[in-house]
């Protein structure tokens, strides 16, 4: 069943230890599936398919001449958290949306981190996500970040570290839940048998945290979608059907006396929070882009009037800056008092001086992001990349330093996966979700990516990655 | 109800409405070749012109022939009207207003879609019997109604779906008659042959209303055929009924009640319907059955237009841009 040789010597294999023994919180899925044969696994993961486009399950990718609506592979082989590994993980993820809130609110507000010099003004300053619109601003309870989706990578030593913080619009969490709905058909029984959490509250818990920003008894919410050709359009609809709300484009929203209204067959109908899956400079031509068609005329200085709550409040982009990134152990420390329970991973600022020279000599062993790109794209694997690669990345870094950061290869941990008729190792990242309302709560389960191409480690959906459901044990 | 919304589950009902049909009427047309003497040359032409296509056809094609006649009603990407486009424009419909169907309405859509889709790739065109893969599209898209009937709630978007649905029926049964009675009153010499009597069960079985002829009328008569079609109260596929309850539909949907009327889609729905009430046979055929049926489709055309000023017009936002910037 497992490929001959299975390496899980020179990355840390999630099932198997490095000795080839199963590691304690599988062994009731391999005491299963051994039993199980590679036939019926080869059918399982066809009726998994075949159940992933009857749901309609897509997203859209661009530029694609292959049709519009692709399907993100689901790999039957779930991916298995201990319960103590992830009592580690809620609790730095939530230590660090705590503190990286608290960020937020002083940056556009009393700008205490920079006046007491932890972090250089011009980095700021120069952040494309940062908004100068919102200066002076407290959004409704004083939350910015109400839903954030972290990148985190188990590294070679065996500890999680976090790559992104993806506090703007992280899709992918409809994909953990119905991938759930159906890796529960798959394995009917082995679910409640291993205590695996529930994650299917989602849809309800979000809905609180948007209730909650609203001061009236019943507030009119809704999702603010750019369009059924936006590549997370099914995410979109999937959580408002899920929610019970209305599903808006920008065209459905007029702002009057700075109040935002729904057009209906009725009339126009108030409208009190927005989850809105579009970027900030998109949200309103008045008072970003002018070019923006997706958004709402009118609506950003209703926003500011309180009239309507956003999630995430515009701005937070901030905090999702890759050279921003580098300083959060040192934001969790300046505002906390406490050391980060989860780990960065180190990186090198290209707009500081003595960074900079250090990854223009070491091009062939770091990889090199814009700090503001997603995706997987504007990026550059050092060690993989050619000789001409390399010198356009020089040539770039050295024009606009303050665009690029880089960081030492990680090497992603693995989970078996099913390939032809073997498993095989193949790297994932993990996304948990967090949901920040009257308290902040970590959803136990996250979207695994996995890289299905062996050896390689982008995992992004738009660029060949698949899935794997997640499980989180409860004992 | 969003107005956006709105006009989208109303075009959901009619490219359902119109997909079924159009598998309807290749599965009986199909059918009724099959049954035709040796002699007699297949007939795809009226089927096309009972369409409204007939035009974008000899445009496209040399002669009438089956395999032609079907690719251009199935699955013709250049047909707007082929079924694939119709599934397909159903679909994208329902996917944009997707949160608002239930998942399992939503997924047997999607399943028909895949289904026709996967036709098309096959080439069912082609087939020597190709009958069954158009009862399976009726089929599906009957047990998808089936569906909605037990567990879509009796809100403002259950009304559009139906008044979509009941007026694409009026429109496609106004016009399969229109075509049809042409091509068929001419053959007097025919009258009471088999092949006459073939044709006209064609006829009513290309609008399920065969069964229910035998039982309500008797004898095949062209005049009692005209009746079922358009003025029968009880056939849900005559013209009157889909009226009676589109204005239903459209009553709920503004909040009518009593006589009278609220809007100008009610007005010209309302109209419409009981003319169509106080009317028999006679009136219908005395002054040319194709004249009456011309005037009623201007009409329904119309009522269409009506309930897009009342209903899904928007007001475009960049207005109030203007406004506030004042």
């Amino acid at each position: 069943m497992f490929s001959d040789p299975y390496d899980s010597v020179n990355h840390y294999d999630e099932m198997l230890a490095a000795d080839g023994t199963c590691r304690e919180h599988y062994l009731p899925f391999l005491e299963m599936i051994k039993n199980v044969p590679v036939e019926k696994l080869k059918q399982l993961q066809y009726t998994t398919d075949k159940a992933q486009m009857a749901m309609g399950m897509t997203f859209n990718v661009y530029h694609d001449k292959q049709g519009i609506e692709k399907i993100l592979h689901l790999d039957i082989i779930p991916r298995i958290i201990s319960a103590s590994e992830w009592n580690k993980i809620e609790a730095g993820l939530k230590q660090r949306i705590y503190a990286l809130n608290l960020f937020i609110q002083d940056i556009y507000n009393d700008q205490k981190i920079l006046k007491d010099r932890v972090l250089p003004r011009e980095l700021i300053e120069s952040c494309p996500g940062y908004l100068k619109q919102c200066n002076g601003l407290t959004p409704p309870k004083g939350i910015w970040c109400h839903i954030t989706g972290t990148d985190l990578v188990r590294d070679k030593d065996g500890e999680f570290y976090v790559l992104e913080d993806n506090l703007r619009c992280p899709s992918g969490v409809s994909y953990q839940l119905e991938s759930r709905e159906i890796i529960k058909r798959v394995f009917p029984n082995l679910l409640s048998k291993m205590g695996v959490a529930p994650v299917s509250n989602y849809p309800s818990r979000l809905l609180n945290i948007l209730q909650f920003l609203s001061d009236k008894k019943k507030p009119v919410v809704g999702v603010l979608t750019p369009g059924v050709y936006n590549s997370a359009y099914f995410e979109h609809s999937y959580l408002a059907l899920a929610m019970g709300v209305e599903l808006v484009i920008g065209q459905d929203l007029v702002v009057m006396n700075e109040r935002v209204y729904m057009q209906t067959t009725s009339g126009l109908q108030q409208i009190d929070v927005l989850y809105r899956r579009i970027d900030d400079t998109f949200l309103d031509p008045l008072a970003f882009n002018p070019e923006s068609l997706l958004g709402v005329p009118g609506i950003y200085s209703a926003y500011m009037a309180g009239n309507i709550a956003l999630a995430n409040a515009p701005g937070t982009g901030i905090a999702d800056d890759k050279a921003i990134y580098a300083f959060v152990p040192k934001i969790i420390r300046y505002y906390l008092d406490e050391e980060p329970a989860l780990s960065n991973v180190r990186t090198y600022i290209c707009s500081e001086k003595k960074d900079c020279e250090y990854v223009l000599a070491h091009l062939d062993e770091l990889v090199v992001k814009e700090t503001n790109a997603a995706g997987g794209y504007g990026m550059m694997i050092g060690p993989r990349a050619s000789n001409s690669e390399r010198q356009t990345f020089k040539k770039l870094i050295k024009s606009n330093p303050r665009n690029y950061i880089a960081q030492p290869m990680l090497s992603l941990s693995t989970v078996p996966t099913l390939v032809d008729s073997n498993l095989e190792p193949r790297h994932v990242d993990l996304r948990p979700y967090v949901l920040y309302g009257e308290e902040i709560e970590v959803i136990p389960g996250a979207f695994t990516r996995v890289a299905l191409k062996r050896g390689s480690l982008v995992v992004n959906s738009s660029q060949g990655g698949g899935s794997k459901d997640t499980w989180v044990l409860q004992q | 109800m969003l107005s956006r919304v709105a006009n989208s589950v109303y075009w959901l009902g009619r490219y359902l409405e119109r997909s079924e049909n159009y598998s309807r009427f290749i599965d009986v047309n199909f059918n009724l070749m099959v049954d035709l003497p040796p002699n007699v040359k297949e007939q795809w032409e009226p089927l096309i012109r009972a369409t409204g296509d007939y035009d974008l056809y000899i445009k496209n094609y040399d002669s009438f022939n089956r395999e032609d006649a079907i690719y251009f009603l199935a699955f013709d990407e250049n047909n707007p009207n082929s079924l694939y486009m119709s599934v397909s424009k159903a679909r994208e419909n329902a996917r944009v207003v997707r949160e608002n169907l239930t998942k399992e309405s939503w997924e047997k859509l999607n399943e028909i879609y895949l289904y026709v889709k996967e036709g098309a790739d096959k080439q069912v065109w082609k087939k020597e019997d190709c009958s069954q893969f158009f009862m399976d599209v009726k089929y599906g898209i009957q047990l998808l109604y089936g569906i909605a009937e037990n567990s879509v709630a009796r809100t403002v978007g259950w009304y559009f779906i139906h008044l979509g649905q009941y007026l694409e029926r009026a429109d496609k049964t106004s016009r399969i008659l229109d075509v049809k009675y042409h091509i068929l009153l001419p053959s007097a010499d025919e009258v009471g042959s088999p092949l006459d009597f073939l044709q006209w069960t064609a006829l009513l079985k290309s609008v399920s209303g065969f069964n229910f002829y035998r039982r309500f009328y008797g004898k095949i008569e062209p005049v009692n055929i005209v009746e079922l079609l358009v003025l029968n109260k009880y056939f849900p596929r005559s013209v009157f009924f889909c009226l009676t309850n589109a204005e239903i539909c459209l009553r709920t949907i503004s909040g009518t009640t009593g006589k009278g009327y609220s809007n100008t889609a009610e007005k010209t729905l309302g109209a419409l319907q009981s003319r169509l009430e106080y009317q028999d046979v006679n009136d219908v055929i005395s002054s040319g059955l194709h004249e009456y049926l011309d005037a009623l489709q201007v009409k329904l055309n119309n009522i269409s237009d009506a309930i897009h000023d009342n209903f899904f017009k928007l007001n475009p936002n960049d207005m109030n841009q203007n406004n506030l910037q004042e």
